[in-house]
Order: C-alpha cells, then structure tokens, then sequence
C-alpha cells in the first residue's frame, strides 16, 4: 500500500458540483471530488446513495442538470458516452452486462472497439492492413486474457459461464480498452471469499502493473477498507465524508450513515 | 472417426481466426464450391436451375442481408421485399439509362440506391425497438410498392408497368434478357452470391461485426464501450439494404426476366424473414440453410408423390405440401429454437466424437 500511495499523482478526473435529478427525486446533490491518477478510490454509501448514479454521470450516461466534469483538467463539453469512453474511461456493471451471445475473445475484442480504425470495407476484405489490425488486437487481448487467468474459456460463449467468471470476464472487456480510468461498479457483489480475493488480487495487480486508475463502488467494508487509498462516502445524494480509509472509520456522520441515527 | 482436429494446431492467431480453422471443414467446403462452380453446370437441367438453385441462391443472398440486420444488429425489420423492389427497379432504370455501363456495375449501382433507401427508413431505430420497429418498416414496404407503381419514370412509362430484363453481355456473353441461357445465369448468381457471402463474413468476424452484436446484446454497455448507438444501426441498416437490393436486382434480371412491384410484396418481407429464423439468426450459413429450406422444401413435397407412384389430383398435393411445410417449420423451431444452423453445429460438435462420446 505504501507503494502505492507514493504513485498518485495529480488530478486525473473532477467532479464538480455535481446535481443530477429524476423529477422530483434528488440522486445527486451538490457532489463534488476529486480522482487522483494511480489510486484505488472507494466510493460507498448505504443503497440508494446515488454511487450508481455517479458512475453514470462520469461515463457520460446521465446528464446531470448542474455541475461539470473535467478530465485532466479538460471540462468536458458534451456529456455523451462515447466521448467519456474516447478519453480512456472504462467501465464494469453491477448486474453483468456482458454480450451473451458473443464468446469471452469477442466480449474482450469488443473492449478494443475504439482502437480499432480500419472502415468497414477493409473489414469486408478481411485482409491486409484490416487483418493486420485484426492481429495486433487480438495480441493485446490474449495479454488481457493471459492476466486474468482466462484462457480456457476464450471460446466460451459467456452466457454458458458462471457468475464468478463472467465477472472476470466483464473487467477483461473493460481492461482490453487500455483505460486510463476504470469504473468497478460493485465488482464482488455475489461472490464467495475466494472469487472476492481473486477479484482484489486483479484490481491490485491492474492499478500496480498498468498504472490505472480505478474508482470502485463496493458494499464489502473489509475489501474497501484494505484495497482502497481514499475512500469518498455519499448519502442521500450528498457527499459526507472523503478520505483516507481510517478517517473515514472514524468519520461520526458515517457511522450513522451506515447504522442510522434518529432524527428527532 | 474421420473428423477430428487433434493435432491440428494452430501457431498464429490468423490461423485461429480463419473461417474454417478445421482442415476437415477446408476440404469439405472447397469439395462444395467444386461441385457448385463445375458439377452443377455440367449435371444440372434446366428445370433444376431455374426453379431451385437460381432462386436458392437469391434468396439467400437476401436473408444474408436481412441476418446482417435482424440477426447481428437486432433490429427486425419487414422492409425486405422494398429493398429488393428498389434493387430490382433501379437497376431497370439504371441499365435502360445507360445500355454500355456493365451490368455487374449497374447491379452495385442498385445496391447502393437500395442502401440510401434502407439508410432513411432505418431511421426510426433510433427511437424505438423490436416489434414497432417492425411495423415502422412496414412502412418502407408499402410506400415503395406504392412508389415504384405510380411513378412511370421507375418503369419508362411503358403501359404495363412491368420491368424487362433487356439483354445484356459481359465477357460478350448474354447473361441477361431472353437469350441467357440457365447454366450462364446460375454462374453469375453463383459467382455475386459467393463474394458477397464471403465479405459478409468477413464484415460479422471483424469490428463491424462485433459491434452490431454489441448493440444487439446489451446496447448500453456498448454504448459505453464507445459504440455509437446511431451510427452502428444506420450502418447496419444501409449494408443489409445493399445486400437485399442487390438480391433483388439478381432476381428481375438473372431469374424472372420480368417483374412488377407484386413480385416484391410483403410476403417476400416475410418469407426471407423466415428463413432467417429458420436458418438460424446470427449466421451466415444459417440464411443459406434457411434459405434452402424455405425454397428447396416445398419442390421435393410437389414431386415426391408421383415418385413413388402416388397420382393425386393436383388441388389436394398443394394443400397437403402447404400443410407440411407449416408443421416442418414447426417442428424444426421446436427441435432447435436457434435455427438449422445450430441444429448443425450440434450435429458437428457430436461427430468430432462419435464413435467414442468420451
């Protein structure tokens, strides 16, 4: 950790002020913080916080009615998915959102998308400079794969695949992009201990090995409190707490977050 | 016993990304292509072309066109017959326009303005889905119908508003109009319907490919992929016209000689529909095999009374061949949902066993 710690460098992703409502239903309010390059951030919050929410305005999903996002500085213009996924912000899903009917090569092939420019009548060649492509990714795909432990199942159609390894299958996807920043949305809902400790062993190795950066929402405090290097606590929209996984411990307004107070 | 791909290993990822990575597979289709290019030409009658092979082979490139679409993209549409109808008309006009232009250009040519068509009535997927989408591109059906009758100058204004072939010459032989002799048209058709089949391929192995599965599976985790919802579909919906248009271009010039917007009408949307369903959405050898289902069924069910002696009066075979047909699909659908196509990979995966399941 004190490695890792000693990395971060500066501001990579900020999120300013951020209010984002569904009718009358406040999701996010006001929210506000920063993503510092090479660190493991931690968002969590009791459910219905507005994480998800977050995630979603971040990938240019959600638009928000206030607030504005600027990645290395750059304010971002257009709140739309495509230009997030351009700046290098990669994503995971809380309920799996893997292709099912493609193989895990394709899912992870299809993570490659953007770095793939050859028009489509060179693809209808199959041939010379679109083949070439077509290899070079598929080089950087079997690293993704060869990293996750994957390679039995390359063929695989996902859908004939178990929620353990669809999980790894869905960070591969996201991996496969070469993202600058990667969003991890509840990465070990649904596992057992040792898929969990296999899932914080990839993102540990991910964050050290490529430098990435990677902002995750997870409901198990024992997995947030080792992996993480700031933790950002969110409730009813709001931002209450932010920093360092002992602080935010201690943090009172946490604690009642989390166990309730009474508001009388 | 004799497939098996033991110790056929692959050094290179462009020997594993081959379409046909099993050296079995190899042999057998190029065997196929054999017998399709030299056999057939030398065997086959008249009859033979003409009613099955020709007709197999449009339509197959048709449902290749519409798998591109429904089965890859999802996005299902009924439009079929119009692409076909513009494919089929432009080309008239384009080749009664220009007379020195060669045919086969005039038959991209055609494919092209079907492609701008099926780009604007692809249109609506961008707000709605499945089944209204559907009735959306009915639309397209109906009003080219519609257009293709009123307009005199699609058809040159000649009073019965039928489209001809006129005779046209490539290499100096005829292959189109009257004169065209069956075999000569059988190897033209063979000939577009194996390039294009093959670029298909090419086109649902690669990016574009995956990024039509992509949007069809799960369209918010593409979109977030960096897949633009818009511009994937409009390119799916412009490729697939192409693929009709050209299908219907091969079928006023190379099979019926002449048509009217009727031989393009809904049923046609329908029936290539069913092929792909048949055959099995998502590939491109199941348009093939549903293809020749849809066409090749209803033939052997008209001759194979008299085959075996059986006379019935005409009235009743059509009814009992239309009854069959009905339970046939019924039956295959309930047998393997996924279409012919998987029915065959299933038969392979068993075979790359038998006779040892173990």
């Amino acid at each position: 950790m004190t490695e890792n710690t000693r990395k971060i460098g500066n501001t990579l992703l900020r999120v300013d002020d951020i209010t984002l409502s569904f009718g009358g239903v406040h999701a996010l309010n006001g929210v506000s913080f920063e993503i510092k390059e090479h660190e493991i951030l931690a968002i969590i919050g009791p459910n219905g916080a507005g994480k998800s929410s977050m995630l979603n305005v971040i990938n240019g999903f959600y638009h928000p009615q206030k607030g504005t996002i600027a990645f290395e500085g750059r304010e971002r213009k257009r709140m739309r998915p495509h230009v997030a996924a351009e700046q290098g912000i990669a994503r995971t899903f809380q309920n799996i959102a893997l292709f099912k009917g493609m193989s895990t090569l394709d899912n992870i092939m299809t993570g490659r998308m953007l770095k793939m420019k050859r028009s489509f009548l060179w693809q209808a060649l199959y041939w010379g400079p679109a083949l070439k492509e077509e290899i070079e990714n598929r080089e950087f795909c079997e690293k993704v794969i060869d990293f996750l432990e994957i390679q039995a199942i390359r063929k695989t159609p996902v859908g004939k695949l178990p929620y353990g390894l669809q999980k790894r299958v869905e960070l591969g996807r996201a991996l496969a992009a070469e993202p600058r920043l990667l969003l991890l949305d509840e990465p070990m809902a649904g596992m057992n201990v040792e898929e969990k400790e296999d899932m914080c062993r990839f993102i540990l190795d991910v964050n050290d090995e490529f430098g990435t950066t990677i902002a995750l929402i997870e409901h198990d405090m024992g997995v947030v409190m080792d992996i993480s290097d700031r933790v950002v606590v969110l409730d009813y929209g709001r931002k209450i707490a932010d920093g360092s996984p002992d602080a935010v411990r201690a943090n009172g307004e946490v604690i009642d977050a989390y166990l309730g107070v009474s508001h009388e | 016993m004799f497939y098996r791909e033991a110790g056929q290993f692959k050094t290179s990822y462009a020997a594993d990304q081959t379409v046909f990575p099993i050296v079995q597979d190899r042999w057998g289709v190029a065997a196929m292509v054999a017998i399709a290019f030299v056999g057939v030409p030398l065997v086959a009658s008249e009859y033979m072309l003409q009613a099955v092979l020709i007709p197999f082979l449009i339509f197959a490139l048709a449902a290749i066109g519409l798998n591109l679409l429904t089965g890859y993209c999802g996005q299902v549409s009924l439009g079929t017959g119009g692409f076909m109808m513009v494919g089929g008309y432009m080309t008239y006009k384009l080749t009664t326009t220009f007379p020195d232009v060669n045919i086969l250009i005039v038959f991209v040519f055609a494919g092209l303005c079907a492609a701008l068509v099926g780009f604007v009535f692809g249109l609506p997927s961008l707000r709605i889905k499945g089944f209204y989408l559907a009735v959306a591109t009915l639309a397209a059906q109906f009003f080219l119908g519609w257009t293709f009758n009123k307009v005199g100058w699609f058809y040159n204004y000649n009073p019965s508003g039928t489209i001809t072939a006129p005779p046209r010459e490539l290499f100096g032989i005829t292959i189109t109009g009257p004169t065209a002799s069956a075999e000569v048209r059988y190897l033209v058709v063979l000939c577009i319907v194996a390039v294009f089949a093959m670029m298909a391929k090419n086109l649902v192995r690669g990016r574009v490919g995956r990024s039509w599965m992509a949007i069809r599976d799960m369209d918010i985790a593409a979109e977030i992929i960096g897949i633009q919802p818009i511009r994937t579909k409009l390119m799916a919906f412009t490729i697939s016209s192409f693929y009709c248009g050209v299908a219907g271009a091969m079928m006023v010039f190379l099979w019926l000689g002449s048509a009217e917007t009727e031989a393009f009408d809904i049923n046609q949307s329908f029936l290539v529909l069913f092929m792909v369903i048949i055959g099995g959405l998502g590939s491109i050898l199941g348009s093939f095999l549903g293809a020749a289902f849809v066409i090749i069924t209803p033939i052997i069910l008209t001759n194979a009374p008299p085959m075996f002696g059986i006379d019935l009066p005409i009235d009743l075979q059509k009814h009992i061949e239309i009854m069959l047909f009905g339970s046939l699909i019924v039956f295959f659908l309930i047998v393997e949902p996924h279409g012919l196509a998987r029915l065959w990979q299933i038969a392979k995966e068993k075979l790359r066993l038998w006779p040892f399941p173990y």
